[in-house]
């Protein structure tokens, strides 16, 4: 029995009308975003789609990607098959691939049974594996299943097609079975294979069956497709190419006038991009495999972030493309839909969910919004930061100390003020090297080592304000705004052109943060810069020191992840004691927040397991002597956890100081 | 029916040097805050706002740039802000000050809505006498509540107000008929957190100033010339006793050992 187009183009039509409706639907819904500009440098983004799009190359990173990489290569291939199913389907018997040329066909015949071979098998194994061992328990869900079933029975009809064809083709030439079988193996092993198997009385039936379960299939898919998570097939392409080109370490500025909105409420105050990632996330769970917050029970999940962003666009649509109010609100506890204060406030902004996003969905920029919102419009916000935003805003520093005490961990030293004409760099102390107890003993030796290497450097002293890292992150944009203009200001009146920071947010926001108000800075994290100071020959290593026995190292976020700088503390930790620190389980780009980042530094952490217990347990599996950071958030954080595990033995020290400890006793 | 808080602009007191010859505050370069004990007496003065919808204003004598502290207010939410500011107000000790304020909050009763509390933090952080806010319930003849914590009840219609004063060891529940003059402490509340839009329209609102033309008062009774009390001489004290021992980060074993010695010394350590 032959395809009867009567019935097919019919069919056809309506799913591509529904395929076509589910599209704009969804499209429409994201121009509702507010504009953001993602055209600029096109070449580059067509190649970095090519990488990371159709190259795969952060779905790879994973070892179960391999299997999604056969399946989305199949598909490209098969995409060929399908078209011509579809022809045939309206026009039988006109369009057939046998029809090119025999070289040509041969090889697409070979690469097509390949190819829906191979996506079976991987639909098999993403079957078990997600009855066996799931990404994330919730991603049993039945969509999943759903699909994967609808791929499944895609390529089990077009074998039984294939094959039926095949075997009507060797029965009306009458020639040998055997050797007709043979020749064709070598061009579709498997349809072969089982053309061998079919019972001829019964060819026309199973083609028949056959024919219709694939076109049923398809027409289901295409159906499907656009009103389900599995859009992300067409909407990751695009989402690779409009990625943000470099690191998404910073968040775009606000503007502070008078009838303008701060922050999100509203779904719809997205950017574009923003909303184009909800469509585009498939719920892989790899971001929350990897999310601090997640991992120890807190509410906070970047994956349900942008689920919820999604089903509030969806939900709320039709209200706002009217321009009225919507139902589901995008902050609450409401459940789907909406993401709740808790969660809001968890985010250390430690960047490993957009690390580890396959097609770049940018969560955190999404986080801090929803703070910027609940700080900004609302006021509301716990209530540990009042004072920490009072502080910031009346004396610059976390915590409200009076700005003529910022010299007084160089008191024993000579004061050295920052002159354009005379020195060359400006050590940016940051807060935390100021007037923090125990980072002032990182300052003085780091202060001591710059003396050592010859390097001229100098300090602002009481004029040196907060870089506001943490109340940018904390979404109190309106005062990290005037603290940035105040620094700028500052930093253009004094000449400032080179910075060192001991402090990797001071590192981050001076470097990446103010280049958003005009202001390019020479900023060097002081792992970088001693590091090359020894390899220069300006600090000289007599010998390796023994005292600080076994070291493991810690990556910071805002110096690894947010500023892939990896290798420089490693290398000074091994110049100074002679060996390379020990590696925990997470490190470098997957390295695992200390919890102090994205202000958390300043909050209470009331569920779950405390973040910096999680990171100072494993860091103990490698049985260290002392433990290496390169921030003093990391600092606080690890001293702090040791004391709760009673690990009396174990040090903490930042890299400047395993530097001193070589070079200068 | 209105309420009136009166603010004060003080120097941060954290930031505070003294002159070392002349014995007096360096003010130069000196950010200034709005009293902490005021913010509490505004806030309450808000939620006042929020839940029976009178009008609040805010009133400061101060020199012009106290303009800063008035905007915090507006701000925060007041309806009103009015800056008392002319020379003549000057070196007013707590009597010519609160001859001042009690002056203009009888305007703002004459000319705005009658006056049902006045709300003062207990005692400002750089004067800290906790006169003022007595001396305009005294000059106004209003009810004076010292010291509250908490209030316990409004009732405007029975134009009475009850409140809980904080004493030492013991807390004071006490009614007395409107209008009445509080003085807050910081147990009251805890001050909001101004939004960005209303920052935004602060920027923007005007702070009125009112000076003596517009007060119109006997200048005998007023600033310098109306104060009895002056400051004869400021100074801080000399540190008597203390001393650091050791360095606990080297040496945290020394350093303990040296405490342990000089408590032994001084027979502290029962053994």
């Amino acid at each position: 029995m032959t395809p009867n187009p009567l019935i097919f183009t019919p069919l056809l039509l309506a799913s591509l009308a529904v395929f076509a409706w589910g599209c704009w639907r969804r499209l429409s819904l994201i121009s509702l975003g507010k504009p953001e500009d993602r055209f600029d440098r096109l070449g580059t983004r067509f190649g970095e789609m090519l990488l990371y799009a159709f190259g795969q190359k952060r779905v790879l990173a994973k070892p179960f990607g391999i299997n999604h990489f056969i399946i989305f290569w199949s598909f490209l291939i098969l995409i060929v098959a399908n078209t011509e199913f579809i022809l045939n389907g309206i026009f039988p018997r006109t369009v057939k691939l046998i029809k090119l040329p025999f070289e040509l066909y041969v090889p697409l015949a070979f690469m097509i049974d390949i190819a829906s071979l191979l996506a079976l098998a991987a639909v098999m194994v993403a079957v078990v594996r997600r009855i066996a061992a799931p990404p994330y328990p919730e991603a049993r869900t039945p969509e999943a299943f759903f699909i994967l079933g609808l791929i499944a029975t895609l390529m089990l009809a077009s074998f039984g097609l294939n094959a039926s064809e095949l075997a009507g083709y060797m029965f009306r030439s009458n020639s040998d079975p055997a050797s007709f079988l043979a020749t064709a193996q070598k061009m579709m092993p498997v349809s072969a294979q089982l053309a061998g198997l079919l019972p001829q009385a019964h060819l026309g039936a199973i083609h028949a069956v056959a024919w219709w379960a694939h076109a049923l299939a398809l027409l289901a898919f295409i159906c499907y497709l656009p009103h389900s998570k599995h859009m992300h097939i067409l909407t990751a392409i695009p989402n690779c190419f409009f990625r943000r080109l470099g690191k998404p370490n910073t968040i775009p500025r606000e503007e502070f006038r008078i009838g303008n909105t701060f922050g999100v409420s509203e779904v719809d105050r997205y950017t574009w991009k923003d909303l184009l990632d909800s469509f585009s996330c498939t719920e892989c769970g790899r971001c929350q495999k990897v999310c601090p917050a997640s991992i120890t029970g807190k509410p906070l999940n970047p994956r349900a972030v942008v689920h919820d962003i999604k089903v509030n666009l969806l939900e709320n649509g039709r209200l706002l493309k009217k321009g009225l109010p919507p139902e589901t609100p995008l902050i609450g506890d409401q459940g789907e839909g909406s993401v709740s204060e808790e969660a809001i406030w968890g985010c250390t902004t430690c960047g490993a969910c957009m690390e580890a996003c396959p097609v770049f969905i940018e969560q955190m920029p999404k986080i801090i919004e929803l703070r910027r919102h609940l700080v900004e419009t609302e006021a509301r916000f716990p209530e540990e930061l009042l004072n920490l935003f009072e502080n910031m805003e009346s004396r610059s520093n976390p915590w409200g100390i009076a700005p003529s005490e910022r010299t007084k961990w160089c008191s024993q030293l000579e004061v050295r003020p920052f002159d354009r004409d005379t020195t060359e760099y400006l050590f940016y102390v940051g807060c935390a090297g100021s007037f923090d107890s125990r980072s002032k003993h990182v300052s003085v030796a780091l202060a001591q080592l710059l003396d050592r290497a010859g390097i001229s450097w100098g300090i602002l002293g009481k004029d040196e304000k907060c870089c506001g890292d943490s109340v940018r992150r904390l979404g109190n944009e309106y005062v990290f705004d005037r603290m940035a203009r105040e620094n700028v200001e500052v930093f253009r009146e004094r000449g400032v052109k080179k910075i060192i920071t001991q402090c990797p947010h001071c590192f981050s926001t001076l470097k990446n943060d103010y280049r958003q108000y005009g202001l390019e800075l020479d900023v060097i994290h002081h792992s970088e810069l001693l590091r090359d100071l020894v390899k220069d020959g300006r600090l000289v290593l007599d010998k390796a020191t023994g005292e600080l026995g076994t070291t493991v190292f810690h990556d910071s976020c805002y110096l690894g992840r947010h500023n892939d700088i990896y290798e420089a503390p490693r290398q000074m930790i091994e110049m100074a004691t002679g060996a390379a620190p020990a590696e925990m389980g997470r490190n470098r780009g997957n390295g695992f927040c200390c919890g102090a980042g994205g202000g958390r530094m300043w909050m209470e952490e009331h569920t779950g397991e405390r973040i910096n217990l999680t990171r100072v347990k494993e860091a103990l599996e490698e049985k260290p002597d002392t433990i290496c950071v390169a921030c003093p958030y990391c600092l606080t954080m690890f001293e702090d956890g040791l004391k709760d595990v009673n690990a009396e033995g174990v040090r903490v020290r930042d890299v400047a100081e395993v530097m001193a400890e070589a070079v200068l006793h | 029916m209105l309420i009136v808080v009166c603010i004060k602009q003080v120097p941060d007191t954290t930031q505070v040097q003294i002159d070392p010859v002349t014995n007096t505050l360096v003010r130069e370069g000196i950010p200034f805050i709005v009293n902490p004990y005021d913010t509490h007496a505004l806030e309450e003065g808000l939620r006042l706002k929020d839940r029976f919808g009178c009008k609040v204003a805010a009133i400061s004598m101060g020199p012009p740039n106290a303009e800063a502290t008035l905007k915090k207010a507006l701000a925060l939410g007041v309806d009103h802000a009015i800056l008392l500011s002319d020379r003549v107000f000057g070196g007013a000790d707590t009597l010519a000050t609160s001859n001042v304020l009690s002056a203009a909050i009888r305007k703002l009763h004459e000319e705005v809505d009658h006056v049902g509390l006045v709300l003062c933090g207990k005692q400002t952080i750089d004067g800290d006498t906790a006169q003022v806010g007595p001396g305009i319930a005294s000059r106004l003849e209003y009810q004076q509540l010292t010291l509250v914590d908490r209030i316990v009840n409004l009732d405007l219609s029975g134009n009475t107000i009850r409140v809980s004063r904080k004493l030492e060891g013991r807390h004071e529940i006490v009614e007395a008929p409107l209008p009445a003059m509080l003085t807050v402490v910081r147990e009251l509340n805890r001050p909001r957190y101004p939004r960005v839009p209303m920052r935004l329209s602060a920027v923007n609102a005007t702070v009125e100033v009112w000076n003596n033309q517009v007060l119109k008062l006997d200048e005998q009774k007023i600033g310098l010339k109306g104060s009895p009390t002056w400051v004869s001489k400021i100074f801080s004290p000399e540190r008597a006793i203390g001393e650091i021992l050791g360095d606990g980060y080297a040496d945290p074993e020394g350093t303990a050992a040296i405490l342990i010695e000089k408590l032994l010394a001084k027979d502290m350590l029962p053994i």
